[in-house]
C-alpha cells in the first residue's frame, strides 16, 4: 500500500500536486448508477429532480459554489438538525457523499 | 368522380379524427410521468391508457385538479407550469408558467378559480379556470420582506382556500369571493407546517407540523376561535427517526368518524376521533408513512412508505384497526388512487416503469400497463370532492 502511494506520488506531475486536495476515489460504475438514481429520485423529492429546489434548497452548482465542500458533505452524511434534511449515512459512505458533492458542483449526471 | 370521392373520404376521416367521441368523463383520469414531462390519460373502465401528452415541463413534483365537468385537468408542475388539458380531445388547451417553483394547486367550490401554491416566490395565485388569466395573488409574506413556502392548499366553501406557511408557522384562509380583491386571515399554527388538508365536509383545516409533534387544527366555521393543536407531543420526547420523504395530507385521511394521520419521524399512523379530536389509537407500520388513504367507503386505509421502504404497501382494516395485508407490488410505489367507488386501487411503481391495478377486496392484481417513471395518479372523481 505504502509502495503504491509512493509510486503514485512519484508519478504525479508537479502541476497536479498544486491542485486542491485530490478527488475521492470514484465509486464503481455500477455503484455510481445507483447513487445517481438515489440522488435524482430520492433527494429530488425535496430538492427537485433537476435540483432547482423544493421544500429543500436548490442543489444547482451556482447555489452550492460558495459553500464549503466539507459542510456540504457533512450535511448529506449527518443531516441538518432543525430542518427536514435527514442523515443519509445508512445509504452513502462519507466518500460517496463527497463524490455526490463534487458531481453536484460540476452539474449532476443524468440517469 | 373517383377523385372527388377519395377527397371526400379524406375530409370525412379527418373530421372524425378531430371530433371527440361522445362520452362521459366519470371514468377517466391521468398518470404523471415525472421524468419526461408527459401525462398518460387513462380509462378506469377499460383499465388502460388511451392517450399520452408531452410538453408539460418539469413534473418531478406534480399534482392535478379537475374542472367540475371532469373534462379538463389543471396540472401544476415543479417548474411553476400550470397546464390545462382536455381529457376528451387529449390535448393541451393552455399552458402558462406562473412561478419559479410550485408545489400544487386547488380549484374553487364553484369551479371558476384555479389557485396555484408556490414555493418561489412564496405565495398563492388565482387564475380564471377558463382562460388561465391571472386574477390576483397573495404573497406569503409572514414578516416584513420575508416570504414563506406555501404548503397544504385546500379548497373551502365560499371560494375560500386554506393553506399554511412552512417558514411562517401560520395557517391562512384567503377568500376569493371577489377574485380580484382577495382577503386573507392569518392564524398562528406551530413550527414548520409541511402539508395540510381539509376534512371532506369542508369544515376543519389541519396542518401537519414537521418542527414539533402535533397537528394544527382550525375550525373554518369558527375561524375567530383560532387554530389549536391536537396530537401534541405524540412522540413522547423520543428521538425522531429520519424522514426520507415528507408525508402528504389530503381529505382522504378521514374515514368512519376518525382521521388517520401519518406521524412524522415515527413508523405509525395516529388515529383521532373527529368529534372531539382526541387520539384514540396508533397503528404500528413498517416505515415512515407518506400517503395514508382511506378507500372511498372508509373500510380500508392504504399506506405507502418513504424511501427505503417504498416497495411496500400495507392495508389497515378500520373495523379492527389492524394491518390486514402487506403487499410488495413493485419498486418505488409513489402514489395510490382509488376508483370512484373503491373496488380497485391504482399504484404507480416508479422504478418498474409500471402502473399496477389491484382489487381492494381480494388484493389480487387485476391489471398493469407501462408508464415512464409514473408518480401521481389522478381520477376525475376528484372533481366532485372537497379538498381534492
Amino acid at each position: 500500500m505504502r509502495l503504491t502511494l509512493f509510486l503514485a506520488a512519484a508519478l504525479l506531475p508537479a502541476a497536479a500536486l498544486a491542485q486542491p486536495p485530490a478527488s475521492v476515489a470514484a465509486p464503481t460504475p455500477e455503484r455510481q448508477k445507483e447513487i445517481v438514481h438515489l440522488v435524482r429520485q430520492d433527494c429530488g423529492s425535496c430538492h427537485g429532480m433537476n435540483f432547482g429546489g423544493g421544500l429543500g434548497p436548490s442543489l444547482k452548482p451556482e447555489a452550492l459554489r460558495d459553500k464549503p465542500v466539507e459542510s456540504l458533505v457533512a450535511t448529506i452524511y449527518g443531516g441538518r438538525p432543525g430542518t427536514p434534511m435527514p442523515p443519509w449515512h445508512r445509504f452513502l459512505s462519507e466518500s460517496e457523499a463527497e463524490w455526490v458533492v463534487e458531481r453536484l458542483l460540476q452539474g449532476f449526471p443524468a440517469e | 368522380m373517383r377523385k372527388i370521392l377519395a377527397l371526400l373520404s379524406v375530409v370525412l376521416l379527418s373530421a372524425c379524427a378531430t371530433q371527440p367521441q361522445v362520452r362521459g368523463t366519470g371514468d377517466l383520469g391521468l398518470v404523471i410521468e415525472r421524468a419526461s414531462g408527459h401525462v398518460t390519460l387513462i380509462d378506469t373502465s377499460k383499465r388502460a391508457p388511451y392517450a399520452r401528452i408531452a410538453g408539460l415541463g418539469d413534473l418531478s413534483h406534480a399534482s392535478a385538479v379537475y374542472s367540475r365537468d371532469g373534462r379538463y385537468a389543471y396540472i401544476f408542475g415543479r417548474d411553476g407550469g400550470l397546464t390545462k388539458i382536455d381529457l376528451l380531445e387529449a390535448r393541451i388547451v393552455k399552458r402558462v408558467i406562473q412561478s419559479g417553483n410550485a408545489i400544487g394547486g386547488s380549484i374553487s367550490q364553484d369551479g371558476r378559480i384555479v389557485v396555484a401554491q408556490n414555493y418561489t416566490p412564496g405565495g398563492i395565485k388565482a387564475f380564471d379556470a377558463d382562460t388561465l388569466e391571472l386574477l390576483s395573488e397573495v404573497p406569503a409574506e409572514y414578516a416584513p420582506g420575508k416570504f414563506a413556502k406555501v404548503v397544504g392548499l385546500a379548497d373551502l366553501t365560499g371560494n375560500r382556500f386554506g393553506y399554511a406557511l412552512f417558514e411562517g408557522g401560520e395557517i391562512r384562509i384567503t377568500d376569493f369571493s371577489d377574485p380580484r380583491r382577495p382577503t386573507t386571515q392569518r392564524f398562528p399554527a406551530g413550527n414548520q407546517p409541511y402539508d395540510g388538508l381539509v376534512t371532506p365536509d369542508g369544515r376543519h383545516y389541519m396542518a401537519g407540523l414537521f418542527g414539533e409533534d402535533g397537528i394544527a387544527l382550525l375550525d373554518t366555521w369558527k375561524p375567530e376561535a383560532g387554530a389549536r393543536k391536537i396530537l401534541e407531543k405524540y412522540g413522547r420526547g423520543e428521538e425522531k427517526l429520519p424522514v426520507f420523504k415528507m408525508p402528504h395530507l389530503r381529505g382522504w385521511a378521514v374515514a368512519q368518524g376518525k382521521a388517520y394521520l401519518p406521524a412524522i419521524g415515527r413508523h405509525e399512523v395516529l388515529v383521532v376521533d373527529t368529534d372531539n379530536w382526541r387520539e384514540v389509537g396508533r397503528i404500528k407500520l413498517r416505515g415512515q408513512p407518506v400517503f395514508v388513504m382511506a378507500r372511498p367507503d372508509g373500510r380500508q386505509i392504504w399506506v405507502n412508505y418513504a424511501f427505503p421502504d417504498n416497495s411496500w404497501v400495507e392495508v389497515i382494516d378500520t373495523l379492527t384497526g389492524q394491518v390486514v395485508q402487506s403487499l410488495q407490488p413493485g419498486k418505488a410505489i409513489l402514489h395510490m388512487e382509488f376508483t370512484p367507488r373503491g373496488e380497485h386501487v391504482w399504484l404507480s411503481a416508479r422504478d418498474d416503469n409500471k402502473v399496477l391495478i389491484y382489487d381492494t377486496g381480494s388484493f389480487a392484481k387485476v391489471g398493469e400497463f407501462a408508464a415512464q417513471a409514473p408518480s401521481g395518479i389522478f381520477f376525475t372523481s376528484r372533481a366532485n370532492r372537497t379538498g381534492f
